[in-house]
Formats: structure tokens, sequence, C-alpha cells
């Protein structure tokens, strides 16, 4: 450890910031390539304890191809994927990750994924929505958590690694285009450090908690975007934000796909299965952005039932006829859920549902192999970004149901073996950047926040403007006039957090102090979602406008890029990859 | 609603009241959030998933261990609540307890799936074969969020700090009852240790505690049985085989060749 910049200093060749699906796989991935023989040291580094990632709440499934000889194909999955993202998915991208997913499934299967089986002891898989092949492989509805165990036991056996728990990243070093590490606050200590290292992952995951409802863990305050962001580089296609058809009322907690993968229905008020109206052939079984418009258009034609506790409006969503047994081996978290919030067995009875912010389509600008690319389109020298955090696109406008944690599997093992073959091929030296860099951090947060006495507003205050802000106005149905109040309010708040002030003056756990460096990033994330929202007139997957009702591939068949400008975001675009299928219509 | 929560600075100790409005839905994590966002912005305790999974927000509420993020304040049937870290904890700060030792016991009983060959566990070309009623032998032990709630009710853990403890233990055991796994004999001489098994004296208060229903306690005596099993009649964990590949792997399917080269051997 060097103090002699004031600080400490920790040398890996390798630094992950995060420690979900993402993260861990490409831990365990760059520790199983080496094997020992270059002796690569790798720092996997979290806001919160590991095994406390967000992963952890995916439910429902992982999707691959597993059984080609029962009709299910590569050209199937890369298909369901491309129709499913609307069109916006580099079909290059989309292709290679098809192929990777099966073995991933198959790896994990090995590291002690209680995979549901078959009665011949072989894997099952089940319907998802927008599949054409029931291949999202499960172990119950705990698919990511089971996924989370295996892979973060698996990571216990190597020695190779140091932990960082509880360490909140604040920046990414780089200059003249190359990373040089990551500077952090240890929140056990209140100590500042910097990660010195060869090689970095962004594996931070999303931003839920930028809305009021959301089935998004408190900590997906989409930090990797941020970081990414405020150091110059471009993020890429994040007015897509998903919605995820069935929150549980009031507080939006995820009730998976799987429900109606298993044959649960969706009902309004007048006891309609309402799907038949939107998508006649796929049912409640239709992409999640086609079945969250459908529920907010039943809601707003007054066909949804209102909750007098929580003044929100919701549709049932009905499982008593699945069947106690059935529910008890595919569902029981579900069961679990309802029961604990709100006293409602599923068995008996329906749960109130409405659309609930789920996944960020968009993320940090990455090639096919994961690399980070600046805003000229060169990759950043030593540095990779993977999982939510990442935007390749494989999702494009609309990702599918259990195409989340796969891409988080499949990205962590392409990076951990890009990151080990650049460093194995080029032997690059620990960087050592100019102090100035580093100290100028330290005093922005201890300094300049920390340390400052004078302004009155509030961190909480501002947050809960914030997300009340994107719950009205940049919501599942986007309008040009809601936008636009959206960015003037933003751009309000941003203004008021400059005068933010801290009362909790302490380093030991100083939440005030994350939330207020987090809230820094969530303010700027809506502003680019909200402004990038405004800018693309068109509706095409999650971006739903009312008054640009279709999809216009004249004009906006292509990937938003945002990079940090002067006075807020400045907007440019890039073409799609499209080199299997070609856009048609969207139906289901 | 009166709310207690005992409060640590690093220094000194003490209890702290806050009044707070709460509605029946509430649960004890919504209160924690309310007294940190509205009136007190010092309180520090853990929380992240909000859904009872990702085992964060374990303390001590009314006296019981339990994850605040899944107990109503309709449940707890009381006009105050009393909030406390873990027990058998040391504290850090508030509610906030150093977990070191708890995630490194954990580690010490090599929870991973061990083969004799270890590199089955590395090429997948096919799955394990495991059947539904094989699924059944040990994946109620794989829910174990790793709240570690289970110690702060353990009695032994509170007088044996060596002690590994209803989580570790409970997780040996997933392992170990796994079909796929051959690892019994690496793990035997960490558990069967006067720190290890044989230190439970069973009071199943983290079967209780359990937010999960993991059942340790049930974990440990199955622990045992194996171990006195093994030691007195010289018998392996079970005379079950392990795990076998399914017999075939599937037919080749792609149709064409993928433009990429997916093998990253030998170059970028």
């Amino acid at each position: 450890m060097r103090k002699d910049i004031g600080m400490e200093t920790l040398d890996y060749d390798v630094a992950i910031v995060g420690s979900g699906l993402a993260g861990l796989r490409t831990a365990i991935e760059v520790l199983r390539r080496d094997k020992g023989k270059l002796g690569l040291k790798v720092a996997v580094i979290s806001k919160i304890y590991l095994m406390r990632s967000h992963s952890v709440s995916a439910e429902g499934g992982t999707s691959a191809v597993l059984y080609p000889e029962e009709g299910d194909s590569f050209e199937l999955m890369a298909w369901d994927t491309i129709k499913g993202s609307d069109f916006l998915a580099d079909q290059d991208a989309v292709w290679r990750f098809v192929h990777i997913a099966t073995q991933e499934i198959r790896l994990i299967e090995r590291w002690g994924v209680p995979w549901n089986r078959r009665e011949d002891g072989r894997i099952e898989q089940r319907w998802f929505g927008g599949l054409s092949f029931p291949r999202a492989t499960y172990a119950q509805d705990k698919t990511g958590f089971f996924e989370m165990r295996a892979l973060y036991d698996t990571l216990l056996k190597y020695d190779n690694w140091d932990r960082f728990d509880e360490n909140f990243v604040t920046s990414i070093v780089i200059e003249n285009n190359e990373f040089k590490g990551f500077t952090a606050i240890d929140l056990k200590t209140g100590n500042f450090r910097y990660f010195r290292a060869k090689a970095g992952v962004i594996a931070t995951g999303g931003a839920g908690q930028l809305y009021r409802i959301t089935s998004m863990a408190v900590s997906s305050t989409g930090d990797g975007y941020g970081l990414a962001y405020n150091a110059g580089l471009p993020l890429k296609d994040m007015e897509f934000v998903q919605f995820h058809p069935t929150g549980l009322v009031p507080r939006g907690i995820l009730i998976t796909e799987a429900a109606r993968g298993e044959g649960a229905y969706l009902i309004n008020k007048d006891g309609e299965r309402f799907m038949q109206k939107y998508a006649p052939s796929k049912m409640e079984l239709a992409p999640r952005d086609i079945v969250s418009r459908a529920i907010m258009k039943e809601i707003m034609e007054g066909k949804g039932i209102y909750d007098e506790k929580s003044g929100l409006y919701h549709v049932w969503l009905d499982m008593r006829h699945l069947g106690k047994e059935r529910i008890e081996q595919k569902l029981p978290f579900i069961r679990e859920i309802g029961l604990k919030y709100l006293g409602i067995d599923i068995v008996d009875q329906p749960l109130p549902i409405r659309p609930t912010v789920h996944y960020n389509m968009g993320g940090i600008h990455v090639d096919i192999d994961g690399k980070v690319l600046d805003s000229t389109g060169t990759p950043v020298k030593g540095l990779w970004a993977a999982g939510e955090a990442a935007c390749v696109s494989i999702q494009g406008s609309n990702r599918l149901g259990s195409n989340g944690t796969n891409e988080c599997l499949v990205y962590g093992y392409i990076v951990g073996n890009d990151i080990y073959n650049y460093i194995e091929k080029e032997r690059p030296a620990l960087p050592s950047p100019s102090q100035n860099i580093l100290t100028t951090e330290e005093d922005r947060i201890f300094g300049k926040l920390l340390g400052k006495e004078s302004g009155g507003e509030d961190v909480y205050e501002i947050r809960d403007e914030l997300k009340d802000t994107m719950e009205k106005y940049v919501h599942v149905y986007r309008t040009g006039s809601d936008l636009e109040k959206a960015v003037v309010k933003i751009r309000e708040l941003k203004e008021r957090y400059k005068n933010i002030r801290l009362t909790d003056k302490s380093r030991v756990f100083n939440y005030n102090l994350e939330h207020a460096l987090e809230l820094g990033n969530m303010l700027e994330l809506a502003e680019i979602i909200a402004r990038g929202a405004l800018l693309r007139t068109e509706s095409r997957g999650a971006h739903a406008r009312l008054d640009y009702p279709n999809r216009d591939d004249t004009n906006w068949l292509k990937h938003t890029i945002a990079l940090k400008g002067a006075d807020g975001p400045l907007f440019s675009y890039i073409p799609v990859k499209i080199t299997m299928w070609k856009p048609v219509a969207r139906v289901y | 609603m009166k709310v207690r929560i005992r409060r640590y600075d690093g220094q000194k100790e003490w209890w702290q009241d806050y009044e707070v409005d709460v509605k029946s839905s509430d649960t004890v994590l919504d209160v924690l959030n309310k007294i940190r966002e509205k009136q007190d912005h010092t309180l520090a305790f853990r929380l992240s998933c909000q859904m009872g999974s990702c085992g964060s927000c374990g303390m001590v509420i009314n006296g019981l261990p339990a994850l605040a993020c899944q107990t109503r304040i309709s449940e707890l049937k009381t006009d105050s609540i009393r909030i406390e870290p873990l027990y058998n904890y040391k504290v850090i700060k508030d509610l906030v307890v150093d977990l070191n030792e708890f995630v490194n016991k954990h580690r010490s009983v090599k929870p991973w799936i061990i083969r004799k060959n270890p590199e089955e566990l590395e090429e997948a070309p096919i799955e394990f074969k495991v059947t539904p009623e094989q699924n059944l032998t040990f994946v109620q032990f794989d829910y174990c969020i790793m709240c570690g709630i289970c110690l702060a009710a353990c009695p032994t853990v509170a007088i044996d700090p060596l002690f590994l403890g209803p989580q570790a233990l409970g997780q040996a055991y997933r392992y170990i009852a796994d079909p796929r796994d051959e690892g019994f004999e690496e793990r035997i001489d960490i558990l069967d240790d006067s720190h290890g098994v044989w230190r439970c004296h069973f009071a199943g208060a983290c079967s209780y505690v359990c937010p999960k229903g993991v059942d340790p306690a049930k974990a440990i005596q199955f622990l045992k049985k194996e171990i006195l099993k093994y030691r007195l009649l010289h018998k392996k964990k079970a005379a079950t085989k392990p795990a076998e590949l399914v017999e075939k792997a599937p037919p080749p399917n792609a149709p064409k060749p993928p433009p990429f080269d997916f093998k990253f051997e030998g170059g970028v």
C-alpha cells in the first residue's frame, strides 16, 4: 500500500465494480482462465455486501437453447430477441449471445444451481413472454438468487482475489483514453481509496431507483452509468426504461413473468381477460412493453380497480386456476410475497398489480466484446462493462423476460476472457495517474460535499421530488409536453442539488454522504432519459409516445448516444447493426 | 408510533426514541426509512432489495431477530417498536454489525461443488443428471440468503465465538446432500470438531428465526448422522452413487455456422 499520495492505494490486475451476476461471473472467468499462470489478482468492489446485489431478485428464468431436438434453435432465440427488441438490437451481438448462453446454463449447473428438472433428470424449461419456444431455464421462482449463490460460492473456491464489501466507487480514473483505476470510499471507515488496476470492469446494474414504484433494489441507483458519464464516456439508448407489467401494489415488488408463463390471467375491473384486445395470439405472454401498455390503457379507460390504501389503480393477476400443488412447486416465492406483504394467498385470491420499473435497456456504450467505447467509438484501453450497466446492445428498445440474467452470464464470460487475453498479450504495467486527479476527487467528496457548511437543500427531499417527477412524466406512455415538464423540473432539481448540505458529518457508515453522491448521478441520468425520450419522436419498444404512436424506421432506426456537455447532455446517433433480419411489423 | 432504537457511534451506546406516523401496511424497514429520510439522517442501517431476498436488513425487532423488510407493523401487535442490532455480532454503528467472521465461517466449510475429477466442473457439454426428487434433498438448504439472523438467535454462538454456527453448518450440509457433490471427505474434519457440529445442542432457535425456512438445526442433525455413520461404520456418506452426466449430448444443432469465432483461446 502506498501512502505517498495521501490515501490508501490498492494494486490489482483486475478491479471489478459490482458484485451481481455479471461482476461475479467476470471475476470467476479471469481466475479460472488464469489458473495461476499469470497469477492475476482480482478485486471485487461492491457498495453493499457480496451476495446482496440486485441479481438475487431475478425470479422467473434464464433463456438458452438446450433442446434443439425438440424444436428450439439459435435462430429462433435470436429472432425472438431481435423482434422483442423492436429491431433496435445489434444483430451480430445477439447471434453471438444466443450461442454462449447454452454453455453458461450448463456450466453453472455444474457449479450448483438447482435447476428445476424433468423426470429423467434433465434441465426443465418453461414459457416466458415473447418466446417461440419454452426456453426459460429456471430454479423455482428464485432463479437469479440460485445463480448468485452458485457463482458466489464458486468464487470462494479461488484464492487470488479480494473482496471489498461496502466500498462505494466515486470515479473512474481515465487519462489519455487509458483506464487507470477507481477511487472509492470505504464505508466502514470513511477512508478514501484508490484502486490502481490494469483492467477495470463496470458491472453495477441498473437505475430503477429513479422511480417511486420499482422492482429494483435500493442499491440500483445507476452508479456505473454516472461513473462513465462523468468520466466523459457515452451512454447509449438510456430513454428505454423497461416497465415490468406485474409489480405488486403498492410498492412494485416483482411478481415474476413466470406466473403468466405458468398460465396466470390478467383481469380488469369487469372480469375480462383484456390481453385478447392487445395481443390475441400471445395473450398474457406478449413481451413486457406490450403488456405494460395494455395494463396502463385499461387503467386510463377506467377499467382498473382503485386501491384506497395507496391511491393507485391496478388490475388483477389471477393464479387461482393453477392449483395449490403447481403453485407450491413452481411459484413458491410469489406465494410467500403475497402472504407476507398483503396477507393474500394466491391459491385463493388474485394479486393487485400494475407496471413497475424493472430494467434499463440502455447503458454504457460498449462493443461486442464489452470494451467501453469513447465518444469517437474507440475502446478505452483497459476498461470493460458488463450486464445491465452495459449496452451492447442485445436488448434494443425492449428486453424479453428471461434475457437479463443470461446477458450477465454471457458477458461475464466474454469480458473475463477478453481481459485475460489483453493482459496476457499486452502485459500492461500498473498505471500511474497524475496526483491531482486523485486529490481533486478526494476534495470533491470530503471537502466540497461532506465539509460544506452552507446551503439548505436536503438530499431526501430532492430525491423524493425526482422520483415523483419520473413517475408522473416519464412513464409507460409519454408525450412531448410531459417530457418537457420533466426536463424543466429535473433541471431545477439539479440547480438545487448544488446547494445541498449533509447533516451527518461522520466518517463511519455515512449513508447521508453515499445517498448524496448517488443522487448526483441520478439527476444526470434522469435528464438524459427525459431529454433522450423527448428527442425520439417515435414509439419503439418500451418508449411509447402518445403524440408519435408509430415506429419510424426511416428516421429513428438508430441508437441514441448521450455525452456530458457543459450544460446537460449532448445527443448524437449511431446506426444499428442489422446482419440477419430486416425490421418488420411487430405483431404478437 | 413510538420507535426505540439502540444506537452506537463507535464510542457510546444509547437508546433513542422517535415518533413516527405509520400505516398498517408499513414494514419495519419503511419505518426506519421514514426516520432516516425525514427525522435523522445519521441513523445507520443496511437495506437493499426490500423483498426478503438479499439478506441486508437483519436486526432484532421487539426482541426477535428478523428481516426488517418482511416484518409488517400490523403483525407486531404492539403500540411501540424496539429495534436493536443483531445479537452475537460486533456492532460497528447503530444497526450495522460486522459480518466478516460470519462470511469467513461460511467459506471455511468449502461451500462449493467438489468433484473427485475437478475438470468435470469446467467443461460443460451437458448437465449432471439430477431427478426432481434428488433436488428436494438439498434445495431447502440452498434458500440461505446469508442474512446472519440464525447466529443472532443461537445460544451456542453466544458462548462460543469459535462455533461454526448454524449458517455455515447448514451450508456444509447443502453441498454434502447435493448428489453432484463428492466432497464429504474433504469437509469432514472441519465439521467433526468440538467447535463444529458437536457444539450444537439443538436449541432449534436458528430454524425458528430463519426467514427463508432453511432449517439449519435439521441440517446439523443430518450432518451428525452422516459423520457418525462414516466414523463408526466406515461408510461413505451414502450408498448412492454421485450424479452422472446425462447419457448423451444433444445432436449438433446449428444449421449454419456462427459468423464469429467463439473460442477465446489463442488471442482476441
